[in-house]
């Protein structure tokens, strides 16, 4: 099929190629970017041999080449506790928006496919949790259920499944619209072959760019929660923990409180910089949608 | 409009009733029951201990009832009390209010205040340096936790000036100067996200408006170039942002409950991270509703404001 009107969601799928992200410098920067943090938190274990548990340091220390970004309080490496931490990061991001895309699409496909009741239904739900300060919720059931990552991914995933569900719905309702959708219905193609092998792929462009600006927002998300106690637990090393110990260290030693926040502010960019090269490859319209994506983050 | 308006009214109530619902659920259904936590693992209370506490946690009853009992209490500003310190959770709730609003009234001032002159800014000088800068500038605004950002905003002050905030928290009213000194640092760390949405929001829609015909039309029977921007392009370019303002204020609250835990503010979400450490049941309930319904009313009145500001809104 060809784009039949303006809208991004219909952009001709050949738009996704390499060769158009190439001219696109904000998007390739951000793919540097993730592609780093990515391979840091792979290979950086293998390369960055020390333990990130091993107190086996002198204390407090700022950066030197032994340890580039100095030690933590208990005579740590924060280096090791950095990478360890970016394992951690990208983990919850990904487990927490694969949560949030899986309920998105259901939700959002279900509701704009059968519309009546379903979509009225399923839209108040969502309507609900968009009441609520989306962190506030999240404290609120990690707090509920007890703090851990697991549950902090649990959480990330409910709150911001909502934003998924809209922009999916948003995207499905307009594809549902066009000419080819009834064309394969009297064709004798059912439901579930309409959704899956129709409005699927057409709705992959929106799909794409709020699934890479909630990875970074879901980042934030778990440090803010393991700043407050409520994510990760230490010993284990996470971004936002590495930050709640260090205020209590202001005094002794402020290296403690930049490096993990450079590490969560670098990674969190990245993935901005990405879904906003990806935005403007994929949505000719000025703008669009990401940035109401962004605006519904918290 | 009275018609627009008694229709927004009717969802703020639909929504607040199911929020304090899903609260009350929310609560219910946890893994293992209040009544266990408030023994913390005691086998030896007696039907009567058991019977009282359950009454005092407002246990008895079918859900209905007890949802009722609570639902009608909250109405009347009775919380119930706090299990820890037995203090009226109204009470407490009333005294922590305030801190909130203080903040967020002074982080949405900050990102309006600079947010919008910046995107009108970057938007004329499209494609130039000062543009590159903010937009690259608002970027990083949403990339960074304000947690982080308050932390290094207390090691700045105190490192290059120091000076730190006072840490008793002193009201508005008793004490005007000590209380803005305190609020200055969580402030601005809370609005950087929204200043920057804000700015690039601003951005966005004074590009679009700047190139639609009545813009031209304005400046084609020479109206001065200051006053195309403010007067023709600002004003319908601001429109959209109004709304945002709304959802920014959820940004703002949750934001404001970090800042309270690092600048020691006893604010509601101070309260809230409190009572879940604590497990204070009926604090984790009211400050959650109070925040969700804050944010509700709020957005209930941003409704308002943008029909008024479009019309075209409030008719159909």
């Amino acid at each position: 099929m060809t784009a039949t009107t303006a809208s991004w969601r219909l952009v001709p799928r050949r738009r996704l190629s390499l060769s158009a992200r190439w001219r696109n410098p904000v998007g390739i920067v951000g793919a540097s970017m993730v592609t780093f943090v990515v391979l840091t938190a792979i290979f950086g274990p293998f390369i960055w041999t020390i333990d990130p548990n091993n107190p086996a340091y002198d204390r407090l220390q700022g950066p030197t080449w032994a340890h580039p970004m100095g030690t933590d309080d208990l005579g740590r490496d924060t280096l090791a506790r950095v990478i360890h931490g970016a394992q951690v990061s990208l983990q919850v991001g990904l487990i927490a928006v694969g949560i949030s895309l899986l309920a998105g699409l259901l939700i959002g496909i279900l509701s704009s496919f059968y519309r009546g009741f379903v979509d009225l239904a399923l839209m108040r739900v969502v309507d609900i949790v968009f009441a609520f300060p989306l962190l506030v919720l999240a404290i609120l059931i990690v707090g509920l259920l007890g703090p851990s990552r697991r549950n902090a991914i649990i959480a990330l995933g409910i709150v911001y499944a909502p934003a998924f569900a809209r922009v999916i719905r948003g995207a499905a309702l307009e594809v549902l619209g066009l000419p080819f959708i009834e064309s394969a219905r009297s064709l004798g193609a059912n439901d579930l072959r309409i959704m899956r092998r129709h409005v699927l792929p057409n709705i992959m462009a929106p799909v794409i760019v709020i699934t890479t600006m909630y990875l970074g927002q879901a980042i934030l998300g778990e440090a803010f929660l393991s700043f407050l106690g409520l994510g990760t637990q230490p010993p284990e090393a996470a971004w936002g923990n590495m930050l709640a110990t260090a205020r209590n260290f202001i005094e002794a030693s402020v290296w403690m409180s930049i490096f993990p926040g450079l590490a969560i502010m670098f990674t969190v960019l990245a993935f901005n910089f990405l879904g906003d090269g990806l935005r403007d490859i994929l949505d000719p319209r000025l703008g669009g949608v990401a940035d109401e994506i962004t605006v519904r983050s918290k | 409009m009275y018609r627009f308006v008694a229709e927004r009214f009717t969802a703020l109530v639909a929504t607040l009733v199911a929020v304090s619902v899903i609260i009350f659920l929310s609560v219910r259904f946890l893994p293992g029951s209040i009544l266990d936590l408030f023994f913390a693992g005691d086998n030896t209370a007696t039907p009567e201990q058991l019977e009282a506490a359950k009454k005092q946690l407002g246990l008895t009853g079918s859900y209905f009832e007890q949802y009722w009992r609570w639902a009608s209490g909250a109405v009347h500003g009775d919380f119930g009390h706090s299990l820890l310190t037995q203090q009226p959770v109204s009470k407490m709730m009333a005294d922590a209010l305030p801190i909130d609003i203080e903040l967020i009234v002074l982080g949405i001032l900050i990102a309006l205040l600079i947010g919008i002159p910046l995107g009108v800014l970057s938007a004329i000088r499209r494609d130039r340096t000062l543009d590159y800068v903010s937009r690259v500038t608002g970027l990083a605004g949403i990339s960074l936790p304000n947690f982080w950002l308050a932390t290094l905003l207390l090691i700045f002050t105190s490192r290059v000036f120091g000076w730190v905030p006072p840490l008793a928290y002193v009201p508005f009213f008793s004490d005007p100067w000590q209380n803005i000194q305190e609020f200055f640092l969580p402030a601005i760390a809370i609005s950087v996200f929204t200043l920057a949405i804000v700015m690039r929001m601003v951005r966005a829609t004074m590009l679009e408006v700047l190139g639609l015909d009545y813009v031209r039309t304005a400046r084609a029977k020479g109206a001065p170039r200051r006053t195309v921007l403010t007067r023709h392009a600002l004003r319908n370019a601001l429109i959209p942002v109004v709304t945002v303002a709304g959802f920014e204020v959820g940004v703002l609250i949750s934001g404001a409950a970090v800042a309270e835990i690092i600048f020691g503010l006893p604010g509601v979400g101070y309260q809230l991270l409190h009572a879940i450490f604590q497990r204070d049941y009926p604090v984790v309930q009211a400050s959650v509703l109070i925040i969700a319904a804050t944010f509700i009313i709020v957005n209930f009145f941003v409704d308002i404001l943008y029909g008024l500001l479009d019309p075209r809104i409030s008719v159909t």
